[in-house]
Protein backbone atom coordinates (compact mmCIF):
# COMPACT_ATOMS: atom_id res chain seq x y z
CA UNK A 1 0.00 0.00 0.00
CA UNK A 2 2.63 2.60 0.98
CA UNK A 3 4.98 1.06 -1.29
CA UNK A 4 4.82 3.98 -3.80
CA UNK A 5 5.69 6.52 -1.37
CA UNK A 6 8.91 4.55 -0.62
CA UNK A 7 9.69 4.13 -4.09
CA UNK A 8 9.28 7.84 -4.16
CA UNK A 9 10.93 8.31 -1.56
CA UNK A 10 14.21 5.68 -2.31
CA UNK A 11 14.32 7.97 -5.72
CA UNK A 12 15.13 11.04 -4.46
CA UNK A 13 18.47 12.76 -4.08
CA UNK A 14 20.34 11.38 -1.01
CA UNK A 15 20.23 15.18 0.50
CA UNK A 16 16.12 15.57 0.22
CA UNK A 17 16.11 12.17 1.25
CA UNK A 18 17.73 13.27 4.88
CA UNK A 19 16.25 16.14 4.99
CA UNK A 20 13.03 14.75 5.44
CA UNK A 21 14.30 12.32 7.24
CA UNK A 22 15.42 15.21 9.57
CA UNK A 23 12.11 16.41 9.74
CA UNK A 24 10.44 13.23 10.74
CA UNK A 25 12.17 12.73 13.48
CA UNK A 26 12.31 17.20 14.41
CA UNK A 27 8.87 17.93 13.99
CA UNK A 28 7.61 14.72 16.03
CA UNK A 29 10.06 15.74 18.56
CA UNK A 30 9.39 19.48 19.23
CA UNK A 31 5.21 18.26 19.59
CA UNK A 32 6.23 15.41 21.86
CA UNK A 33 8.52 18.64 23.99
CA UNK A 34 5.23 20.37 23.76
CA UNK A 35 2.95 17.85 25.23
CA UNK A 36 5.70 16.15 27.52
CA UNK A 37 5.80 19.53 29.67
CA UNK A 38 1.55 19.34 29.53
CA UNK A 39 2.09 15.66 31.04
CA UNK A 40 4.45 16.85 33.75
CA UNK A 41 1.86 19.29 34.53
CA UNK A 42 -1.21 17.50 34.43
CA UNK A 43 0.66 14.50 36.35
CA UNK A 44 2.85 16.46 38.62
CA UNK A 45 -1.25 17.90 39.40
CA UNK A 46 -2.85 14.52 39.89
CA UNK A 47 -0.05 13.09 42.61
CA UNK A 48 -1.11 16.41 44.08
CA UNK A 49 -4.51 15.79 44.43
CA UNK A 50 -5.17 18.92 42.23
CA UNK A 51 -6.08 18.54 38.49
CA UNK A 52 -3.73 20.69 36.59
CA UNK A 53 -4.35 22.71 33.16
CA UNK A 54 -7.51 22.39 31.96
CA UNK A 55 -9.15 25.75 30.54
CA UNK A 56 -7.51 25.81 26.91
CA UNK A 57 -8.98 24.14 24.51
CA UNK A 58 -10.90 20.39 25.56
CA UNK A 59 -9.30 19.20 29.03
CA UNK A 60 -6.60 21.71 28.12
CA UNK A 61 -5.08 20.08 25.36
CA UNK A 62 -4.07 23.14 23.69
CA UNK A 63 -2.21 24.54 27.12
CA UNK A 64 1.06 23.77 25.33
CA UNK A 65 0.14 25.57 22.10
CA UNK A 66 -1.23 28.66 24.44
CA UNK A 67 2.51 28.84 26.19
CA UNK A 68 4.48 28.59 22.96
CA UNK A 69 2.51 31.24 21.96
CA UNK A 70 2.74 33.44 24.67
CA UNK A 71 6.67 32.78 24.70
CA UNK A 72 7.21 34.08 20.80
CA UNK A 73 5.74 36.84 21.65
CA UNK A 74 7.24 37.87 24.45
CA UNK A 75 10.30 40.01 23.89
CA UNK A 76 13.77 39.24 24.46
CA UNK A 77 15.75 41.41 26.82
CA UNK A 78 19.41 41.41 26.85
CA UNK A 79 20.91 42.59 30.20
CA UNK A 80 23.24 45.61 29.97
CA UNK A 81 26.42 44.31 29.76
CA UNK A 82 25.97 41.48 28.43
CA UNK A 83 28.01 39.99 25.56
CA UNK A 84 25.10 39.55 22.81
CA UNK A 85 27.39 37.18 20.96
CA UNK A 86 27.62 34.80 23.59
CA UNK A 87 24.29 35.29 24.87
CA UNK A 88 22.38 34.63 21.81
CA UNK A 89 24.76 31.08 20.99
CA UNK A 90 24.05 30.26 24.17
CA UNK A 91 20.59 28.48 23.74
CA UNK A 92 21.91 27.70 20.72
CA UNK A 93 24.79 25.54 21.58
CA UNK A 94 22.19 23.98 24.02
CA UNK A 95 19.89 23.22 21.79
CA UNK A 96 22.10 21.95 19.07
CA UNK A 97 23.37 18.62 20.75
CA UNK A 98 20.24 17.92 22.34
CA UNK A 99 18.65 17.37 18.70
CA UNK A 100 21.77 16.47 17.10
CA UNK A 101 21.60 13.21 19.50
CA UNK A 102 19.15 12.16 17.98
CA UNK A 103 20.27 10.91 14.26
CA UNK A 104 21.76 7.97 15.85
CA UNK A 105 18.30 6.43 17.70
CA UNK A 106 16.65 3.72 15.70
CA UNK A 107 13.38 3.65 15.78
CA UNK A 108 12.26 0.43 14.69
CA UNK A 109 14.55 -1.47 13.08
CA UNK A 110 16.97 -0.16 10.21
CA UNK A 111 14.99 3.15 11.19
CA UNK A 112 18.20 5.20 12.20
CA UNK A 113 18.66 8.52 10.45
CA UNK A 114 22.36 7.80 10.56
CA UNK A 115 23.65 4.40 11.14
CA UNK A 116 27.26 5.03 12.29
CA UNK A 117 29.35 2.31 13.99
CA UNK A 118 30.83 4.27 16.99
CA UNK A 119 26.59 5.69 17.64
CA UNK A 120 27.37 5.35 21.15
CA UNK A 121 30.12 7.32 21.30
CA UNK A 122 28.80 9.90 19.00
CA UNK A 123 26.12 10.00 22.12
CA UNK A 124 28.45 10.03 24.75
CA UNK A 125 30.28 13.45 22.67
CA UNK A 126 27.11 15.09 22.21
CA UNK A 127 24.79 14.74 25.56
CA UNK A 128 28.11 16.43 26.99
CA UNK A 129 27.99 19.37 24.65
CA UNK A 130 25.39 20.52 25.87
CA UNK A 131 27.52 21.63 28.99
CA UNK A 132 28.91 24.33 26.82
CA UNK A 133 25.92 25.94 26.28
CA UNK A 134 24.69 26.42 29.99
CA UNK A 135 28.42 27.64 30.93
CA UNK A 136 28.02 30.25 28.07
CA UNK A 137 24.81 31.33 29.41
CA UNK A 138 25.59 31.12 32.80
CA UNK A 139 28.80 33.49 31.75
CA UNK A 140 27.22 35.71 28.82
CA UNK A 141 24.26 37.00 30.77
CA UNK A 142 26.72 38.87 33.46
CA UNK A 143 24.70 37.60 36.41
CA UNK A 144 25.68 36.24 39.33
CA UNK A 145 22.95 33.79 39.94
CA UNK A 146 23.39 32.62 36.36
CA UNK A 147 27.12 32.09 36.78
CA UNK A 148 26.44 29.83 40.20
CA UNK A 149 23.10 27.96 38.06
CA UNK A 150 26.11 27.59 35.51
CA UNK A 151 28.94 26.52 37.37
CA UNK A 152 27.03 23.92 39.64
CA UNK A 153 25.27 22.90 36.50
CA UNK A 154 29.09 22.34 35.31
CA UNK A 155 30.49 21.03 37.87
CA UNK A 156 27.44 18.19 38.08
CA UNK A 157 27.54 17.27 34.33
CA UNK A 158 31.24 16.60 35.01
CA UNK A 159 31.15 14.52 37.63
CA UNK A 160 27.74 12.48 36.17
CA UNK A 161 29.17 11.94 32.57
CA UNK A 162 31.42 9.12 34.24
CA UNK A 163 29.06 7.54 35.94
CA UNK A 164 26.78 7.33 32.30
CA UNK A 165 30.18 6.87 30.47
CA UNK A 166 30.85 3.70 32.77
CA UNK A 167 26.99 2.62 31.98
CA UNK A 168 27.59 2.84 28.48
CA UNK A 169 31.02 0.79 28.59
CA UNK A 170 28.76 -2.11 30.49
CA UNK A 171 26.43 -1.70 27.30
CA UNK A 172 29.18 -1.59 25.07
CA UNK A 173 30.75 -5.06 26.99
CA UNK A 174 27.02 -6.59 26.65
CA UNK A 175 26.75 -5.89 23.36
CA UNK A 176 30.14 -6.18 21.73
CA UNK A 177 29.17 -3.12 19.34
CA UNK A 178 29.19 0.77 19.80
CA UNK A 179 26.61 0.89 16.70
CA UNK A 180 23.00 1.14 18.35
CA UNK A 181 21.27 -0.66 16.23
CA UNK A 182 23.80 -3.88 17.03
CA UNK A 183 22.88 -2.99 20.46
CA UNK A 184 19.31 -3.80 20.29
CA UNK A 185 19.64 -6.58 18.17
CA UNK A 186 21.54 -8.32 20.45
CA UNK A 187 18.88 -7.87 22.93
CA UNK A 188 16.85 -9.74 20.81
CA UNK A 189 15.13 -13.18 21.73
CA UNK A 190 12.85 -12.65 24.57
CA UNK A 191 12.18 -10.11 27.48
CA UNK A 192 15.64 -12.03 29.53
CA UNK A 193 17.57 -11.08 26.61
CA UNK A 194 17.05 -7.74 27.61
CA UNK A 195 20.47 -5.95 28.94
CA UNK A 196 17.79 -5.13 31.95
CA UNK A 197 18.91 -7.58 33.68
CA UNK A 198 22.41 -8.97 33.45
CA UNK A 199 23.22 -5.03 33.79
CA UNK A 200 20.70 -4.14 36.31
CA UNK A 201 23.01 -1.89 38.16
CA UNK A 202 24.36 0.05 34.96
CA UNK A 203 20.57 0.39 34.22
CA UNK A 204 19.95 2.32 37.59
CA UNK A 205 23.18 4.58 37.49
CA UNK A 206 22.91 5.19 33.76
CA UNK A 207 19.45 6.39 34.40
CA UNK A 208 20.29 8.26 37.72
CA UNK A 209 22.97 9.96 36.28
CA UNK A 210 20.67 10.78 33.07
CA UNK A 211 18.02 12.66 35.86
CA UNK A 212 21.18 14.82 37.14
CA UNK A 213 22.87 15.41 33.36
CA UNK A 214 19.29 16.74 32.40
CA UNK A 215 19.32 18.97 35.64
CA UNK A 216 15.94 17.39 36.34
CA UNK A 217 14.50 17.19 40.23
CA UNK A 218 15.58 15.77 42.33
CA UNK A 219 19.07 16.74 41.53
CA UNK A 220 17.81 20.58 39.74
CA UNK A 221 20.42 22.63 41.74
CA UNK A 222 21.78 24.27 38.93
CA UNK A 223 18.06 26.09 38.48
CA UNK A 224 16.95 25.58 41.75
CA UNK A 225 14.22 28.03 42.43
CA UNK A 226 14.61 28.59 45.93
CA UNK A 227 18.17 29.75 45.85
CA UNK A 228 19.18 31.21 42.60
CA UNK A 229 16.14 32.11 41.44
CA UNK A 230 16.75 30.33 37.54
CA UNK A 231 20.18 29.42 37.49
CA UNK A 232 21.63 29.59 34.01
CA UNK A 233 18.69 30.93 32.51
CA UNK A 234 17.42 33.98 34.57
CA UNK A 235 18.46 36.34 32.06
CA UNK A 236 16.50 34.72 29.15
CA UNK A 237 13.12 35.78 28.48
CA UNK A 238 10.79 34.84 25.50
CA UNK A 239 11.49 32.37 23.07
CA UNK A 240 15.60 32.84 23.49
CA UNK A 241 14.36 31.06 26.84
CA UNK A 242 12.16 28.79 24.80
CA UNK A 243 14.98 27.54 23.32
CA UNK A 244 16.28 26.26 26.57
CA UNK A 245 13.03 25.06 27.53
CA UNK A 246 12.94 22.83 24.20
CA UNK A 247 16.29 21.78 24.68
CA UNK A 248 16.18 20.32 28.46
CA UNK A 249 12.71 18.31 27.46
CA UNK A 250 14.39 17.20 23.90
CA UNK A 251 17.12 16.28 26.86
CA UNK A 252 14.60 14.06 28.58
CA UNK A 253 12.86 12.48 25.73
CA UNK A 254 16.42 11.46 24.72
CA UNK A 255 17.89 10.20 27.45
CA UNK A 256 14.49 8.36 28.07
CA UNK A 257 14.40 7.00 24.76
CA UNK A 258 18.31 5.86 25.01
CA UNK A 259 17.61 3.98 28.36
CA UNK A 260 14.79 2.30 26.01
CA UNK A 261 17.26 1.51 23.69
CA UNK A 262 20.48 0.34 25.86
CA UNK A 263 18.47 -1.26 28.52
CA UNK A 264 15.21 -2.27 27.40
CA UNK A 265 15.45 -3.41 23.88
CA UNK A 266 14.60 -0.17 22.02
CA UNK A 267 11.99 -1.34 19.18
CA UNK A 268 12.12 -5.24 20.40
CA UNK A 269 8.46 -6.46 21.45
CA UNK A 270 8.37 -7.99 25.39
CA UNK A 271 6.63 -10.73 23.78
CA UNK A 272 9.38 -12.11 21.51
CA UNK A 273 10.12 -15.45 22.44
CA UNK A 274 7.51 -15.91 25.14
CA UNK A 275 4.06 -16.70 22.82
CA UNK A 276 4.64 -18.76 19.66
CA UNK A 277 6.09 -17.53 16.82
CA UNK A 278 3.08 -18.25 14.57
CA UNK A 279 0.69 -15.39 16.55
CA UNK A 280 3.35 -13.02 14.89
CA UNK A 281 1.86 -13.60 11.67
CA UNK A 282 -1.77 -12.60 12.46
CA UNK A 283 -2.62 -9.58 10.40
CA UNK A 284 -3.03 -6.52 12.75
CA UNK A 285 -2.58 -8.06 15.99
CA UNK A 286 0.56 -9.61 14.85
CA UNK A 287 2.06 -5.95 14.17
CA UNK A 288 0.41 -4.66 17.48
CA UNK A 289 2.38 -7.45 18.93
CA UNK A 290 5.42 -7.33 17.16
CA UNK A 291 8.53 -5.66 16.92
CA UNK A 292 8.39 -1.72 15.80
CA UNK A 293 7.88 1.76 16.78
CA UNK A 294 5.26 1.60 19.37
CA UNK A 295 7.39 -0.51 21.26
CA UNK A 296 9.46 1.81 21.54
CA UNK A 297 7.49 4.54 21.78
CA UNK A 298 6.21 2.86 24.76
CA UNK A 299 9.14 2.15 26.43
CA UNK A 300 10.24 5.73 26.06
CA UNK A 301 7.12 6.87 27.77
CA UNK A 302 7.13 4.58 30.57
CA UNK A 303 10.84 6.66 31.40
CA UNK A 304 9.11 10.05 30.74
CA UNK A 305 7.25 8.69 33.58
CA UNK A 306 9.14 8.17 35.56
CA UNK A 307 11.00 11.34 35.32
CA UNK A 308 7.96 13.21 35.71
CA UNK A 309 7.17 10.79 38.59
CA UNK A 310 10.61 11.53 40.77
CA UNK A 311 10.16 15.17 40.18
CA UNK A 312 7.09 14.87 41.87
CA UNK A 313 8.09 12.67 44.94
CA UNK A 314 11.64 13.96 45.57
CA UNK A 315 12.63 16.73 47.21
CA UNK A 316 16.08 18.50 46.06
CA UNK A 317 19.49 17.05 46.86
CA UNK A 318 22.05 19.23 49.26
CA UNK A 319 24.90 19.87 46.67
CA UNK A 320 27.60 18.30 48.70
CA UNK A 321 24.99 15.05 48.83
CA UNK A 322 25.09 15.42 44.79
CA UNK A 323 28.60 14.95 44.63
CA UNK A 324 28.68 12.45 46.94
CA UNK A 325 26.40 10.19 45.31
CA UNK A 326 28.01 10.82 41.67
CA UNK A 327 31.57 10.12 43.08
CA UNK A 328 31.11 7.71 45.86
CA UNK A 329 28.38 5.56 45.11
CA UNK A 330 27.72 5.55 41.67
CA UNK A 331 31.14 5.40 39.75
CA UNK A 332 31.93 2.91 42.23
CA UNK A 333 29.28 0.39 41.60
CA UNK A 334 29.90 0.74 37.95
CA UNK A 335 33.16 -0.13 38.60
CA UNK A 336 32.40 -3.15 40.22
CA UNK A 337 29.74 -4.13 37.65
CA UNK A 338 32.13 -3.84 35.02
CA UNK A 339 34.26 -6.36 36.69
CA UNK A 340 31.56 -8.71 37.00
CA UNK A 341 30.22 -8.06 33.51
CA UNK A 342 33.96 -9.08 32.77
CA UNK A 343 33.53 -12.34 34.07
CA UNK A 344 30.11 -13.20 32.82
CA UNK A 345 31.62 -12.22 29.55
CA UNK A 346 34.57 -14.13 30.08
CA UNK A 347 32.95 -17.66 30.61
CA UNK A 348 30.01 -17.17 28.52
CA UNK A 349 27.52 -16.76 31.51
CA UNK A 350 23.71 -17.24 31.02
CA UNK A 351 21.22 -16.51 27.93
CA UNK A 352 23.25 -13.29 27.24
CA UNK A 353 26.75 -14.00 26.50
CA UNK A 354 26.53 -17.67 25.22
CA UNK B 1 24.47 -5.11 62.00
CA UNK B 2 22.25 -1.76 62.43
CA UNK B 3 25.01 -0.24 60.23
CA UNK B 4 24.85 -2.79 57.60
CA UNK B 5 20.96 -2.91 57.45
CA UNK B 6 21.13 1.07 56.99
CA UNK B 7 23.46 0.65 54.41
CA UNK B 8 21.61 -2.00 52.49
CA UNK B 9 18.38 0.65 52.83
CA UNK B 10 20.09 3.20 51.10
CA UNK B 11 21.90 1.57 49.09
CA UNK B 12 18.72 -0.62 47.44
CA UNK B 13 16.77 2.85 47.42
CA UNK B 14 14.43 1.41 49.60
CA UNK B 15 13.16 4.10 51.32
CA UNK B 16 12.50 6.48 48.43
CA UNK B 17 10.23 3.31 46.70
CA UNK B 18 8.28 3.76 49.62
CA UNK B 19 7.88 7.49 48.93
CA UNK B 20 7.53 6.70 45.25
CA UNK B 21 4.51 3.92 46.15
CA UNK B 22 3.07 7.17 48.18
CA UNK B 23 3.01 9.64 45.35
CA UNK B 24 1.72 7.12 43.33
CA UNK B 25 -1.09 6.16 44.51
CA UNK B 26 -1.93 9.66 45.45
CA UNK B 27 -1.69 9.74 41.50
CA UNK B 28 -4.84 8.20 41.51
CA UNK B 29 -7.04 9.63 44.82
CA UNK B 30 -10.11 12.16 44.12
CA UNK B 31 -8.86 15.48 42.81
CA UNK B 32 -9.98 18.57 45.71
CA UNK B 33 -9.93 20.69 43.18
CA UNK B 34 -13.48 23.05 42.93
CA UNK B 35 -13.44 24.12 39.04
CA UNK B 36 -13.91 28.11 40.21
CA UNK B 37 -15.96 29.87 37.62
CA UNK B 38 -17.95 26.76 36.72
CA UNK B 39 -18.18 25.39 40.84
CA UNK B 40 -18.06 27.03 43.95
CA UNK B 41 -17.79 26.36 47.68
CA UNK B 42 -20.57 26.79 49.67
CA UNK B 43 -20.39 30.56 52.22
CA UNK B 44 -21.31 30.82 55.12
CA UNK B 45 -23.54 33.30 56.57
CA UNK B 46 -20.84 35.01 58.21
CA UNK B 47 -18.76 35.06 54.85
CA UNK B 48 -17.49 39.47 55.21
CA UNK B 49 -17.42 40.72 51.30
CA UNK B 50 -18.37 43.91 50.11
CA UNK B 51 -20.10 46.60 52.38
CA UNK B 52 -23.35 47.63 52.33
CA UNK B 53 -25.59 50.41 54.51
CA UNK B 54 -29.21 48.87 55.38
CA UNK B 55 -32.33 51.28 55.56
CA UNK B 56 -35.36 50.52 57.93
CA UNK B 57 -38.26 48.53 56.12
CA UNK B 58 -39.92 52.09 55.98
CA UNK B 59 -36.91 53.46 54.04
CA UNK B 60 -35.14 55.75 56.82
CA UNK B 61 -31.20 54.67 56.82
CA UNK B 62 -30.50 53.11 59.55
CA UNK B 63 -26.84 55.04 60.02
CA UNK B 64 -27.16 57.43 63.27
CA UNK B 65 -23.28 58.76 62.37
CA UNK B 66 -22.04 57.00 65.87
CA UNK B 67 -18.70 57.07 64.16
CA UNK B 68 -18.08 53.50 66.42
CA UNK B 69 -17.46 51.88 63.12
CA UNK B 70 -14.65 54.84 62.06
CA UNK B 71 -13.10 54.27 65.58
CA UNK B 72 -13.09 50.59 65.78
CA UNK B 73 -11.50 50.43 62.24
CA UNK B 74 -7.81 49.13 62.37
CA UNK B 75 -6.77 49.59 58.93
CA UNK B 76 -8.77 53.00 59.17
CA UNK B 77 -10.73 52.92 55.85
CA UNK B 78 -13.72 54.84 57.19
CA UNK B 79 -14.24 58.37 57.03
CA UNK B 80 -17.71 59.54 58.20
CA UNK B 81 -19.00 63.37 58.49
CA UNK B 82 -22.01 63.96 60.04
CA UNK B 83 -24.43 66.74 60.41
CA UNK B 84 -28.02 67.50 61.85
CA UNK B 85 -30.41 66.80 59.60
CA UNK B 86 -33.89 69.04 59.02
CA UNK B 87 -35.96 67.12 61.48
CA UNK B 88 -33.31 67.26 64.37
CA UNK B 89 -31.73 63.76 63.58
CA UNK B 90 -27.97 63.19 63.50
CA UNK B 91 -27.33 61.85 60.13
CA UNK B 92 -24.09 61.49 57.99
CA UNK B 93 -23.00 63.53 55.33
CA UNK B 94 -20.35 61.26 54.41
CA UNK B 95 -19.37 57.91 54.30
CA UNK B 96 -16.96 56.35 53.06
CA UNK B 97 -14.96 53.17 52.88
CA UNK B 98 -11.82 52.82 51.33
CA UNK B 99 -11.49 49.40 49.69
CA UNK B 100 -7.83 49.20 49.17
CA UNK B 101 -6.88 49.81 52.54
CA UNK B 102 -10.06 47.88 54.14
CA UNK B 103 -9.04 44.67 55.57
CA UNK B 104 -12.35 42.85 55.61
CA UNK B 105 -11.90 41.79 59.35
CA UNK B 106 -15.49 43.02 59.84
CA UNK B 107 -15.49 44.93 63.08
CA UNK B 108 -17.48 47.73 61.64
CA UNK B 109 -20.37 45.53 61.56
CA UNK B 110 -19.62 44.02 64.78
CA UNK B 111 -19.37 47.90 66.40
CA UNK B 112 -22.56 48.90 64.58
CA UNK B 113 -25.44 49.28 67.23
CA UNK B 114 -28.02 49.71 64.69
CA UNK B 115 -26.62 46.53 62.10
CA UNK B 116 -26.44 49.72 59.47
CA UNK B 117 -23.01 48.76 57.72
CA UNK B 118 -22.52 45.19 57.10
CA UNK B 119 -20.76 42.82 55.16
CA UNK B 120 -22.47 41.10 52.45
CA UNK B 121 -21.64 37.77 50.77
CA UNK B 122 -20.01 39.49 47.36
CA UNK B 123 -16.57 38.92 46.57
CA UNK B 124 -16.56 39.12 42.86
CA UNK B 125 -16.20 42.79 42.17
CA UNK B 126 -13.90 44.87 40.23
CA UNK B 127 -12.49 48.15 39.81
CA UNK B 128 -11.51 50.23 36.34
CA UNK B 129 -10.47 53.51 37.42
CA UNK B 130 -8.08 55.04 40.40
CA UNK B 131 -10.95 56.51 42.87
CA UNK B 132 -13.14 53.61 42.43
CA UNK B 133 -12.21 52.20 45.27
CA UNK B 134 -14.08 54.61 47.39
CA UNK B 135 -17.36 53.68 48.71
CA UNK B 136 -19.25 56.31 49.07
CA UNK B 137 -22.81 56.18 50.88
CA UNK B 138 -24.51 56.37 48.03
CA UNK B 139 -23.06 53.23 46.45
CA UNK B 140 -23.13 51.62 49.58
CA UNK B 141 -26.63 52.49 50.50
CA UNK B 142 -27.40 50.97 46.76
CA UNK B 143 -25.74 47.68 47.61
CA UNK B 144 -28.13 47.69 51.16
CA UNK B 145 -30.66 48.23 48.73
CA UNK B 146 -30.47 45.75 46.23
CA UNK B 147 -28.99 42.94 48.10
CA UNK B 148 -30.90 43.56 51.66
CA UNK B 149 -33.01 40.32 50.80
CA UNK B 150 -30.02 38.45 51.10
CA UNK B 151 -28.28 40.18 53.86
CA UNK B 152 -31.29 40.09 55.99
CA UNK B 153 -31.61 36.36 55.95
CA UNK B 154 -27.94 36.04 56.41
CA UNK B 155 -28.45 37.92 59.71
CA UNK B 156 -31.32 35.46 60.74
CA UNK B 157 -29.28 32.32 60.29
CA UNK B 158 -26.33 33.67 62.28
CA UNK B 159 -28.73 35.66 65.12
CA UNK B 160 -29.24 32.51 67.46
CA UNK B 161 -25.00 32.99 68.02
CA UNK B 162 -24.92 36.68 68.64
Amino acid sequence: MFDWILNLFHSLPTVMQILIGIQLIIIPLMLGVAYLTFAERKIIGYIQVRVGPNRVGPRGWLQPIADALKLLMKEVIVPSNANRFLFFSAPVLTIAPALAAWAVIPFFEGGALADVNAGLLYLLALTSLGAYGIIIAGWASNSKYALMGSLRSAAQLVSYEIAMGFALVGVLMAAGSMNVGDIVQAQSGSVYHWFLLPLLPLFFVYFISGVAETNRAPFDVAEGESEIVAGFHVEYSGMAFAVFFLAEYANMILISALTAVLFLGGWLSPFQGILPAAMFDWPVIGTLLGDGLHWFLIKTALFLFIFLWLRATFPRYRYDQIMRLGWKVLIPVTIVWLFVLGVFVAFDVGPWFA
Amino acid sequence: MKSVRHFFKSFLFFELLLGLRLTGRYLFRRKFTVQYPDEKTPMSPRFRGLHALRRYPNGEERCIACKLCEAVCPALAITIHSEEREDGTRRTSRYDIDLFKCIFCGFCEEACPVDSIVETHIFEYHFENRGEQIMTKDKLLAIGDRFEKEIAEARAIDAPYR
